[in-house]
Order: structure tokens, then C-alpha cells, then sequence
């Protein structure tokens, strides 16, 4: 199996349903001869042509408008958002279009869509460049949010993305890019867009997270551990809709729960975690189920953003909170 | 039909003031300025090269952030930016820091905005504007709605907008210039069409032939300038902005010029998607060097008065780092502060846990 950073194995989910499927289509800005700005589609419209791997105009509404038609002509859209910060110019595509396409066709029509977006903070973009915005799509329902921690998942998920005939949000940790390797299959494999994944088996708290908040939450379990702090970690990978049955199961085993998210703390997934928890396993606590976020600002500038994101002693502190309740 | 079609395109002839060996080309269009002022302009755009050199080097010892280079494109931002008056109001975009600069903005701060630090973005009293939008096209519409503030106020000002040429494929784009029009508002919109959006050439954002010509779906004035010569950017900017104060709606001004360097420093490679023959070309239409041949010609222009404007822009460049380094470092703190006027009570609460926070 090949040894593969999380960008490559983007690159390489592409390139299998670019050549598994040719409905499928790439685009948008820069994505074409400069292989996108962080080389995500780096080779493919060399390998496929300009008719399927394509630069589009500087609009991100038009990007999304474009997807929305494409589908309807039976293509499978696989379009870049630049920067997750920039997703606001096509809000009305995706919330106001894209989500309800099926809904108000009473399933005439669909829009087989995935939207790829960098995301997340911790590598001093300037501002609007580094937003964790899933919180408003995933309250959006029709759309599936969906945010990989791993190379292998990333690949498994994104091709799972493509393949879905509905439209899914797939979110790319720009942190994670580049930060290390893990085993890749060179084959076409889908991961369940619909399961969490538990990352670590423990006994004693369930962490619950998503995105490169997993890998914290992963090095604050193993320090957690030298305490005889047995800490199960729960990789939530699709974050809309939430796979509430793997973390009620672990809830029940570990009777206390904390949530962590990059995001600020208002509104938001964790929130929802929270919520779900409560509702459904309330008996089952021995402890408030309580969140490790960013605080309510605007995502910080470059200078201040080590300090405004959660960080592993953050996850630590909170568990400890939690278990000496 | 046909030539009923072309005939748009023909109003959209590029306009010239000083051709490439520093000749003049267009006397009717000199614009009216004093040897004192031309050498001002000069003496603008050889320091704000330098202070591009500079500041590719200082983002490269990781003493900057992020930065978008500005060679090539002297002229362009520079000639604009002399035809404006102090109270004019700018709305620029990432790469447009020296209008800016030479509107007021301190180096040290400009070096703070780079760094990620909000005091640069902290206009000082008489810079009427708002620092660098990253938002491709959102300074367009803003600067509608600051023109029309401008206009029900009375005053005798411009709103100015840049972006590249990129940015006028947003609908931001569209609807700022028609909002502008439709209320004859004071504005200038600024295109720099460098060619490249970051690697997406002009060809293949829009089958227009000159960006200019999309001010006529605005119904508002239009027009296509070189880029590379200052005079010629004065000119149309100064004109633009008497027509817009006169009442007679806002403009659109489209500038050819060329990036020399990478979209930004943050990984772009320019090799990727242009040639050197490309690069070579515009290198040869240097707006620096075509003003410094004609002020050399008119003989109010020399080597030394050059080397002393790179030595101040140097020391300049010297100071400004040191206190853009020893500035207060910003806390999160401050920024729970600036969120609201008044403190609402989640971020009350937030305030102290990250007083706690920071104090460790
Ligand atoms: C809404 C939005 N979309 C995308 C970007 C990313 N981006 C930054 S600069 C750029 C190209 C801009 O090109 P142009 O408008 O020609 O200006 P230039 O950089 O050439 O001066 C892109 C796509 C952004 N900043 N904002």
C-alpha cells in the first residue's frame, strides 16, 4: 500500500472517478494547468483534458450555478471553493439551490454535487482565508457535511462524495494537507459517508471530534493516559448528518462525554452533539457533556490565532472537569 | 449586424500619454503638471519598488506575512492614487497597499496588516478608507454605497475601488458599477488588468475583448488606459474624478498591466502558467523607465536624485520593520473586545477565561 499525504490522496480520489466515471467533472479557479492553489488537482487535466478538468471564471456564485446546471445534465460536478472562506458568495447555490433540488422536485431532479473546500485554521492565512464555517452547512438540511482526518478516510469519503447522488459538502483540513502520511490503497474504495469512526477504544470518557481537532483529541488521550484516563476517541467524519448511534453507544460505556471543535462555541456542531447527547442518554451521564471551541469572534488574525484555537491541554482540562465531577 | 456588434469594441481603444521610450504620443492629453509634481510621481514609484523588494525579502526571513507583490504595476496604483484628493475615499483590494501608503497609511502599519496584526488595519484620521479586502469584488458594491453616502452629503469627493481583473467576473462587480450608475453616484471603479488571476489568464475569464467595455451594461463611462504609463492613468483618473463630482455618475477605468512577480508569497509559482518571453515583454514596457527617459529628457531627472530616493526608502523600510516588530503583540482579548460595542454576556464570560489564559 502507498504511503500518501492527505492531498495526494485528494488528488488521487479524483483521478479514480475521473477515470471511473465520465460524468464526473472538476473545476474552478486555478484548479486547471496550476493543479489548484494548494495542488490538489495537480495532473489531472493533463491526464483528462480541459473539457473535464477546467479553470472557471472568479465567481464563486457562477461556480455554483454551474453545478446545479451540470447535474441536470447528468454530470457529477466536483467543484473547488478556493477557500472555505469564500463559500459565502455561493450560499444561495448551495443552502438556497442545491440542498432542496430533490425536495421541491419531489425527486424529479437531484443535484449529484460535491463541493471541496479547504478549511480550518493554525497555518496564518490572512483573514477570511481560514473560517471553520460547516456549522452553516451542516444546518442546512439536503446537504451531507462531510471532513476527514486522515488520508485514507479522505480518499474513502471523497470518492464515497462523488459517487452520492446527493450533494455533500467535503470539507479538507488545511492543516492536515501535508502534515503526515498513512496508508492509501492504490485502488477505488468508498468509505460510509454515513458512520463515525472510533479512533481509539477507552472506558472512561467519550471525546467526540472531527477534522484536525481528532489528532488533538488523539495526543490528549495518550497524556490523558499516564493519568489512568482511559479516553475513547470518536471521529464524527460526517458532521450532517451526525451518526448519533456510535456515540450513544459510547456514551453508555464511558458515562461522560466532551465535544471539540475548531469553531467558535455559539450554535454549531458540538452543540448539536451536546443536544443529541442529552436527549438520548441522559441516564447514562455521570456529567454535564461539556465543549472544547474557539470563542465567539470572528475567526483571529494571524498573530493571535495559536491562542484562539482549542488545543490538546484545553481537551485535557476539560476532561478532567469531567471526570472529577 | 457584424460591424454594428464591433462597433462597442472600437470605443475601447487603449489611451496613451507616453509610449514605451518615454515619448510623448498624446499632447492634447498631457496632463497639467508642475516639474516638482512629476518628479513626486517618480520619486513614488521608485520607492514603492523598492519597498516591494524589500518586502519579498523581509516575507522570506519570515519577518512579514502575507504579502502580494506589486512590481510592474507602479503606474497604475500610483498614478491613480496622485490624481485623488486627501478626503477621497479608497476601497482597495490585497495588492493595493501602496496607494495606501502614499494616502497616509504608516509603513509600520502596513507591515502590520501583513503580519496579521489589526492595528493595520486602523486608518489614522485623514486616510479616508478601508484596509486591503480580501473578498474578491466586495469592495464594488461597498464603494457604491460610500458614493452614494458621498453624494447625500454633499461633498465634493470620490469613492475608488480596485481590483483586478478577476474580480470583474463576481456579480459583486456588476452590481456595484449598475448600483453606481443608477444612482449617479461619485465613484471609480479601478480595474488592474495584470492579465493573470493569479494563474487564469484574462482569455479565459471572459470573452470580452477589454474589461472597459463592460461599464456600457452599467450604462456608465468607460475606458481602457496603458497601465505601464503613469501620465495616462493620472490623467484618465483626474478626469474621472471631476466627471463623478460634477454629477456626472461614476467610471470605470481599466489599466493593462503586468504582475512581475508570483500572485502572492504564499507558495504561488508563476513558471507554472507564464512564459519568460511573457515576462520579457512587459519588463520592456516598465513604466519606471519609461518615466525616468522622459524626465531624463526634459532634464529635471538623475542617477544620484534616484539613489537618494532608494537610500531613504531603505532607511524608511529599516525603521518601519523595528516598530512593526515591537508593536504590543494583539491578544484574543482584544479581539473579544472588538466584537460588539458592549460585551455581550457569552464573550463576558470568555473575556475572563482568556484574561486567565493569556496571564499564564
Ligand atoms: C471571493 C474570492 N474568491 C477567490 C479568492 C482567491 N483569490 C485571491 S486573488 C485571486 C485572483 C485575483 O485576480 P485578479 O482579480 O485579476 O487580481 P490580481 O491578483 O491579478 O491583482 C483569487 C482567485 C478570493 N480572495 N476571494
Amino acid at each position: 500500500m502507498a504511503q500518501m499525504t492527505m492531498i495526494k490522496a485528494i488528488t488521487n480520489a479524483m483521478q479514480t472517478e475521473l477515470k471511473n466515471d465520465e460524468n464526473v467533472l472538476v473545476f474552478g479557479e486555478d484548479v486547471g494547468q496550476n493543479g489548484g492553489v494548494f495542488r490538489a488537482t495537480e495532473g489531472l487535466q493533463d491526464e483528462f483534458g480541459e473539457e473535464r478538468v477546467f479553470d472557471t471564471p472568479l465567481a464563486e456564485s457562477g461556480i455554483g450555478g454551474l453545478s446545479i446546471g451540470l447535474g441536470l445534465q447528468g454530470y457529477r460536478p466536483v467543484m473547488e471553493i478556493q477557500f472555505f472562506g469564500f463559500v459565502f458568495e455561493a450560499m444561495d447555490s448551495i443552502n438556497g439551490q442545491m440542498a432542496r433540488m430533490r425536495y421541491r422536485t419531489g425527486g424529479a431532479h437531484n443535484a449529484p454535487i460535491t463541493i471541496r473546500a479547504p478549511f480550518g485554521g493554525g497555518v496564518h492565512t490572512p483573514e477570511l482565508h481560514a473560517d471553520s464555517l460547516e456549522g452553516l452547512i451542516a444546518q442546512q438540511p439536503g446537504m451531507k457535511v462531510v471532513i476527514p482526518s486522515t488520508p485514507y478516510d479522505a480518499k474513502g469519503l471523497l470518492i464515497s462524495a462523488i459517487r452520492d447522488n446527493d450533494p455533500v459538502l467535503f470539507l479538507e483540513h488545511m492543516k492536515l494537507y501535508r502534515s503526515f502520511r498513512g496508508e492509501v490503497p492504490e485502488e477505488a474504495y468508498t468509505v460510509d459517508l454515513t458512520k463515525a469512526d472510533v479512533k481509539r477504544e477507552g472506558k472512561d470518557v467519550s471525546i467526540i471530534a472531527y477534522g484536525a481537532m481528532v489528532h488533538s483529541a488523539l495526543k490528549a488521550a495518550d497524556e490523558l493516559e499516564k493519568n489512568d484516563i482511559d479516553a475513547e476517541v470518536i471521529d464524527l467524519r460526517t458532521v450532517s448528518p451526525i451518526d448519533i448511534e456510535t456515540i450513544i453507544e459510547s456514551v453508555k460505556k464511558t458515562n461522560h462525554a466532551i465535544v471539540v471543535q475548531e469553531a467558535q462555541r455559539q450554535a454549531g456542531v458540538a452543540a448539536n452533539v451536546v443536544a443529541e447527547i442529552q436527549e438520548r442518554a441522559i441516564m447514562h451521564l455521570e456529567a454535564p457533556v461539556l465543549r472544547v471551541t474557539a470563542p465567539d469572534t470572528v475567526y483571529a488574525f494571524s498573530e493571535a490565532e495559536e491562542i484562539w484555537l482549542p488545543n490538546e491541554k484545553d481537551i485535557i482540562e476539560k476532561v478532567n472537569t469531567v471526570i472529577d465531577y | 449586424m457584424k460591424h454594428v456588434l464591433e462597433s462597442v469594441e472600437s470605443q475601447f481603444e487603449m489611451f496613451q500619454v507616453l509610449n514605451e521610450n518615454g515619448e510623448i504620443v498624446n499632447k492634447d492629453d498631457m496632463p497639467d503638471l508642475s516639474d516638482e509634481e512629476l518628479k513626486e510621481l517618480m520619486r513614488r514609484m521608485v520607492y514603492t519598488r523598492i519597498l516591494d523588494q524589500r518586502s519579498i525579502a523581509l516575507n522570506r526571513q519570515g519577518r512579514l506575512g502575507f504579502y502580494a507583490p506589486t512590481a510592474g504595476q507602479e503606474a497604475s496604483q500610483l498614478g491613480s492614487q496622485f490624481a485623488l484628493e486627501q478626503d477621497d475615499f479608497l476601497l482597495p483590494g490585497y495588492r493595493d497597499v501602496p496607494q495606501l501608503i502614499w494616502q497616509g497609511l504608516p509603513l509600520y502599519q502596513a507591515f502590520l496588516f501583513s503580519k496579521g496584526h489589526f492595528h493595520g488595519n486602523q486608518m489614522p484620521e485623514n486616510v479616508q478608507a478601508l484596509s486591503p479586502q480580501i473578498i474578491i469584488g466586495a469592495q464594488y458594491v461597498q464603494t457604491a454605497g460610500v458614493a452614494l453616502g458621498m453624494k447625500l452629503r454633499g461633498k465634493k469627493n470620490v469613492a475608488v475601488a480596485y481590483t483586478g481583473d478577476g474580480g470583474t467576473s463576481q456579480g459583486d462587480f456588476y452590481e456595484g458599477i449598475n448600483f453606481a450608475g443608477a444612482y449617479g453616484a461619485p465613484a471609480i471603479f479601478f480595474v488592474q488588468n495584470n492579465y493573470f488571476a493569479i494563474s487564469v489568464p484574462v482569455e479565459k475569464q471572459s470573452a470580452v475583448k477589454t474589461l472597459a467595455q463592460k461599464s456600457v451594461a452599467a450604462g456608465i463611462e468607460g475606458i481602457q488606459v496603458d497601465g505601464m504609463d503613469v501620465l495616462a492613468v493620472y490623467a484618465v483618473t483626474k478626469h474621472a474624478r471631476e466627471h463623478a463630482i460634477n454629477g456626472d455618475g461614476p467610471m470605470l477605468i481599466e489599466t493593462l498591466t503586468y504582475r512581475y512577480g508570483p500572485h502572492t508569497m504564499s507558495g504561488d509559482d508563476p513558471t507554472r502558467y507564464r512564459t519568460d518571453e511573457l515576462n520579457d515583454e512587459w519588463e520592456k514596457r516598465d513604466p519606471i523607465v519609461r518615466f525616468r527617459k522622459f524626465l531624463e529628457e526634459k532634464g529635471i531627472w538623475s542617477e544620484e536624485e534616484e539613489n537618494k530616493v532608494v537610500e531613504d526608502a531603505k532607511e524608511d523600510i529599516k525603521k518601519a520593520i523595528k516598530e512593526a516588530d515591537n508593536y504590543p503583540k494583539q491578544k484574543v482579548t482584544d479581539l473579544i473586545g472588538n466584537m460588539y460595542e458592549e460585551l455581550p454576556v457569552n464573550l463576558q464570560e470568555q473575556m475572563e477565561e482568556y484574561k486567565e489564559k493569556e496571564s499564564k
